[in-house]
């Protein structure tokens, strides 16, 4: 190994690069922009003003923030059901008005002070909600006419039963404790904000309505063919909204004990732009109440600072308008190419040496030798199938095989000719296999481990595992389970190849490299699953040894096989009994000579092999080159290997014309013959084995004669 | 049946929003001219006339943006804060020419600042024009002016249009029908004004066919920007001062009140210069009856926003929304 070959081996696989695009796929990610704007918002005005952090002045300060939040949070709500709430600024003052008008005028207590403003929040919120969600009016307009319309209202009463409130003398303990008292440090406002914060937080995040909200922002037209009430979900939000505002409106009332020409004058605005410098997406779908928060204490903060600054008229507008027309350009390039950002950075290859192999060349004379023997087989379900990544056969002699749709198709003994739609699992069927009871048991690519039973139920054993302590993307989740097999107790073994991507995108995991691939067992008795074994180069293949005692299963981007010990004194360890193979393994299933065969998707090549050894030369390609482009491993010739238990390679075979299987994924032993899928291929293969036992069947290996 | 069909106003389809407007503009000239006292006369003729002449003409910006399918709500901040500016400029002793040539440029920049932001930066238009236009006052304001009303200078040419009579007609009149006369012609004989249109119908189809839609999209804020200078200057010239004050009033919403209950659909594509005249006429008879009969500001501002808000509604079912081409978003 030459110094340089070291040291990118150095930087490539200890400064873990893969870090960031992890980072970048959570959702979160989206708060960083508005936190360090926060930041320096706190920052700059905390320093600027003096006595900023003072108890007194920070409880004055956000006894405003608490009504103020308490607006943006009902706002939130209507922004993330895909519409906006102009009102909001006219709702606020109108039910401070009608707090003030029952507490100076009519002499009411203070409940009922607030059961007025809330209705009136509501009756408000409730014609907005009509007209937009029933009507089907736009949200924008509408709701800056009736934000006139309010503001109209509120003038006259102001002009007409101002000097009436003015002039009476009503009090009481609890207006006044709402207006002025605190707890602890902690005010009315600020309390109700946090607890509202809270109780939004969770319907949004974890309750039915919540997520019609967020449905109906996120894609009406889906929400609509999804059985949400669209209509009503709108409406509903537009009167959460008004609700809120009203109880804003009489926490204002309590605070200035009245209502002057200036209350709400251009909160809506300032609540808006709280929202969108937040992080709440225009159109909906996107946002949390957490962003919001964040925007209101910008936005407040700054407003507030310029006018104690000292700052002339018109500043804070200016302000506002830049700060508005930078947050929604940020969020919607940001949206917009976030997915470019995250594929650019995503692939972060590892530096890797492969082995020197054995030649595969024809009559080379090593064990690897392929030669053309399965080039001419008998095709089923020609034309009719894509996509059968593993073939298996039932004691009846039925094949089954999955497809790249979702399904598990059923081809009838004796000669294959008839199929039928066994059942629909979804996702893509890989690894499968038989049940002492005759269930099929499948690895479905993207979701998870499945159980079909022979009428064609579907029923998924597991979804996750346990999830590793320094994992950044979710490695709980079963990103592409790929390959099981049974063990004589019945808990089942299988392997997800990556947590880095997801199913479909198994060819990239070659690219980056990274040993990511892990050995799983589910078990029957108690429904749960653990994680045997981490850090595989794309695990594959499993295969229960004839004993029982041990499974083999392989390492596809590494050219090895290995064999895990369920039993014997080598119990939960795992050795590697197969390395620098010519090929790339995948499925492995038991053959009738008491070996074992193996499928190879694809050759090395000593330009693949030589890209592994340059990370650099990888990430330059995956950045800069579209996918179609890239070099990837070879799949076009593949092959069938057959291995004794110890290692020792039996015979090869292989389709040197590429015509009938190129690629091969699977092959299964079956009374003499052996049935060749391919995931990329349309056809499955039949070839007539000699010197093999006519008898052996896989499910008479597995579970005995009884079955 | 011949009877029927002659009867052509029960025609199902007859009743569109203009007919609609121009019979409810007859109607309420008819009532007002029989119950008011003094409302025929000529003299309040032309100052109904003259007193929609600059809401007219904003609203013949207006009207391009939205037949366009956008909408431009820095429009007043436009008008009050670059005429403002303009009248500043020549109060600290610029000359004429210099300070027309600034004025004029500044608002070429926010037209293309609008346009930029919203074609190419992808923003909704509402979103980008309520951005801009706080950022147009607020600037202006705070940076610009020195205080809220700026009053134009002695002598000024703006001072001696605001007398100019042609026939006894006041020239805002003229300068109103001669913006509309000119819009009529650039919206339909002039290959960028049918442009107006397509893109109002539909924005994908336009762009698929080659029309070039972004810069497209750029010229119509420019030219609403334009003629808000152009209003302000108007405003400035009849009123001897330019209070920015105006910014706060609702101005901006008659504006919307004109287009819309002139008949131009806010989803685009649809109508002319005849709706804004046909809204101008209706709103300011409607304006000139309610202060003849004195009813107070605050209640006309009640009386035209309700107005707003039913002509939005009849524009809703009339124009209703089409969700195929309706974008996410598009609120």
């Amino acid at each position: 190994m030459t110094f340089h070959e070291r040291l990118q081996a150095w930087r490539y696989n200890l400064v873990p690069d893969h870090i960031i695009g992890e980072i970048l796929t959570k959702r979160w990610t989206d708060n960083a922009i508005p936190f360090l704007a926060l930041l320096v918002t706190i920052g700059v005005f905390g320093t600027a003003i003096p006595g900023f952090f003072e108890p007194f002045s920070l409880l004055e300060s956000t006894r405003q923030l608490g009504e103020f939040l308490i607006v943006v949070i009902g706002l939130t709500v209507v922004m993330l059901a895909g519409g906006i709430d102009l009102a909001v600024g006219s709702i606020f003052a109108l039910a401070a008005f009608a707090a003030v008008a029952v507490f100076f005028i009519f002499e009411l207590p203070t409940g009922v002070a607030l059961l007025a403003s809330i209705a009136t929040g509501a009756v408000f919120g409730a014609i907005n909600g009509y007209l937009i969600g029933y009507l089907r009016l736009r949200a924008f307009l509408t709701t800056l006419v009736t934000l006139v319309i309010g503001r109209a209202i509120y003038d006259i009463l102001i002009v007409n039963y101002g000097s009436l409130i003015q002039m009476s003398s009503a009090s009481s303990d609890v207006w006044d404790f709402i207006g002025d008292g605190a707890f602890s440090g902690f005010s009315v406002p600020v309390i109700s904000a946090l607890v509202l914060a809270v109780v939004a937080h969770v319907a949004l995040t974890r309750s039915r309505p919540g997520w019609h909200i967020l449905a109906v922002g996120g894609s009406r037209r889906s929400a609509h063919n999804s059985g949400i009430k669209v209509r009503q979900t709108v409406f509903m939000s537009y009167v959460i909204s008004g609700l809120c505002a009203g109880f804003a409106g009489f926490l204002i009332a309590c605070r200035l004990s009245g209502a002057g020409p200036g209350t709400g004058l251009n909160m809506e605005i300032l609540a808006i732009t709280a929202a969108v410098v937040g992080g709440n997406s225009l159109g909906g779908g996107r946002g949390s109440v957490a962003k919001s928060i964040m925007g209101a204490i910008i936005v407040l903060v700054m407003n507030n600072g310029l006018i104690r600054l000292g700052y002339g008229t018109g500043t804070n507008q200016m302000v506002l308008g830049i700060m508005l027309a930078a947050a929604v350009i940020l969020d919607i390039r940001w949206l917009k190419n976030r997915h470019k950002v995250l594929n650019e950075l995503y692939v972060a290859p590892i530096y890797h040496r492969m082995g020197e192999t054995q030649s595969a060349v024809p009559d080379s004379g090593t064990p690897y030798a392929l030669n053309n023997r399965i080039a001419h087989t008998e095709y089923i379900g020609l034309g009719e199938l894509e996509g059968p990544e593993d073939v298996v056969l039932d004691k009846d002699d039925h094949l089954y095989c999955g497809t790249r749709h979702g399904e598990i198709v059923r081809f009838f003994a004796p000669d294959y000719k008839r199929s039928e739609i066994f059942a629909h699992t979804g996702g893509f069927p890989l690894g499968l296999a038989i049940d002492k009871d005759s269930n099929i048991l499948s690895c479905v690519g993207a979701m998870g481990l499945y159980r079909i039973s022979q009428k064609g139920e579907v029923k998924q054993l597991s979804a996750e595992t346990n999830r590793s302590y320094t994992s950044i993307v979710d490695d709980a989740r079963l990103r592409d389970p790929n390959d099981l097999d049974i063990a004589p107790d019945g808990k089942i073994y299988f392997t997800d190849s990556t947590t880095r991507y997801d199913a479909h995108d198994w060819a990239i995991d070659s690219i980056e490299g990274r040993p990511t691939g892990r050995l799983l067992v589910f078990d029957p008795a108690t429904g749960e699953t653990r994680t045997l074994l981490d850090n595989y180069r794309y695990a594959n293949g499993v295969c229960m040894a004839h004993d029982g005692k041990s499974l083999f299963f392989a390492e596809s981007w590494a050219c090895r096989v290995h064999r895990y010990w369920l039993e014997g004194p080598k119990a939960g360890t795992a050795e590697c009994v197969i390395k620098d193979m010519p090929g790339y393994p995948d499925n492995i299933n038991r053959a009738s000579d008491g070996n074992y065969w193996m499928a190879w998707l694809g050759m090395r090549t000593p330009s693949f092999d030589l890209a592994l050894r340059h990370p650099g030369f990888r990430k330059r390609m995956s950045r800069r080159l579209p996918q179609d482009e890239w070099l990837f491993p070879n799949i076009n010739t593949g092959g069938v290997v057959k291995f004794a238990g110890d290692g020792r390679i039996v015979e090869t075979m292989g389709d040197l014309t590429g015509n009938s299987h190129p690629m091969v994924t699977s092959m299964r032993e079956h009374k003499g013959y052996l049935y060749v899928g391919g995931i990329l291929n349309n056809r499955i293969g039949r070839y007539k084995l000699e010197n093999a036992d006519p008898a052996w069947t896989g499910p008479r290996s597995y579970w005995g004669a009884r079955t | 049946m011949a009877g029927l069909q002659a009867a052509g106003i029960f025609r199902q389809g007859f009743w569109s929003q203009e007919r609609i407007v121009l019979g409810l503009s007859a109607l309420l000239f008819l009532v007002s001219a029989i119950a008011l006292p003094g409302f025929a006369e000529p003299a309040n003729l032309i100052s109904i006339v003259r007193s929609v002449s600059v809401l007219g003409l904003l609203a013949v910006g207006m009207a391009i943006v939205i037949i366009g399918r956008g909408i431009d709500l820095a429009a007043v901040a436009i008008m009050a804060m670059s005429a403002a500016w303009y009248l500043q400029m020549l109060n600290d002793g610029w000359s004429e020419a210099a300070a027309f040539a600034i004025a004029l440029a500044a608002v070429l920049a926010i037209g293309l600042v609008n346009g930029f932001l919203i074609a190419y930066a992808d923003v909704p238009a509402i979103f980008a024009t309520l951005a801009s236009g706080s950022f147009v006052f607020g600037f202006v304001r705070s940076q610009l002016i020195t205080q809220d009303a700026i009053p134009v200078p002695a002598g000024h040419w703006l001072e001696q249009l605001g007398g100019v009579r042609i026939l006894d007609i006041p020239a805002e009149v003229f300068i109103f029908g001669g913006a509309c006369f000119v819009a009529y012609l650039f919206l339909r004989f002039t290959k960028w004004g049918r442009y107006v249109y397509f893109m109002g119908d539909n924005l994908m189809a336009a762009r698929n066919i080659g029309i070039p839609v972004r810069p497209m999209n750029m010229l119509r804020y420019v030219l609403s920007a334009v003629i808000a200078l152009a209003a302000g200057l108007l405003t400035a010239s009849s009123l001897h001062s330019m209070n920015t004050r105006i910014v706060n009033s609702t101005l901006l919403y008659d504006i919307i009140l004109v287009v819309v209950i002139g008949g131009i659909g806010l989803s685009g594509g649809k109508g002319g210069m005849r709706n804004v005249i046909g809204g101008a006429i209706l709103i300011g008879i409607m304006l000139n009856a309610m202060t003849i009969i004195d009813i107070p500001n605050i209640y006309q501002n009640l009386i035209k926003s309700t107005v707003l808000l039913i002509a939005i509604i009849v524009d809703s079912l009339l124009n209703p929304r089409d969700e195929q081409t309706a974008q996410q978003g598009d609120i």
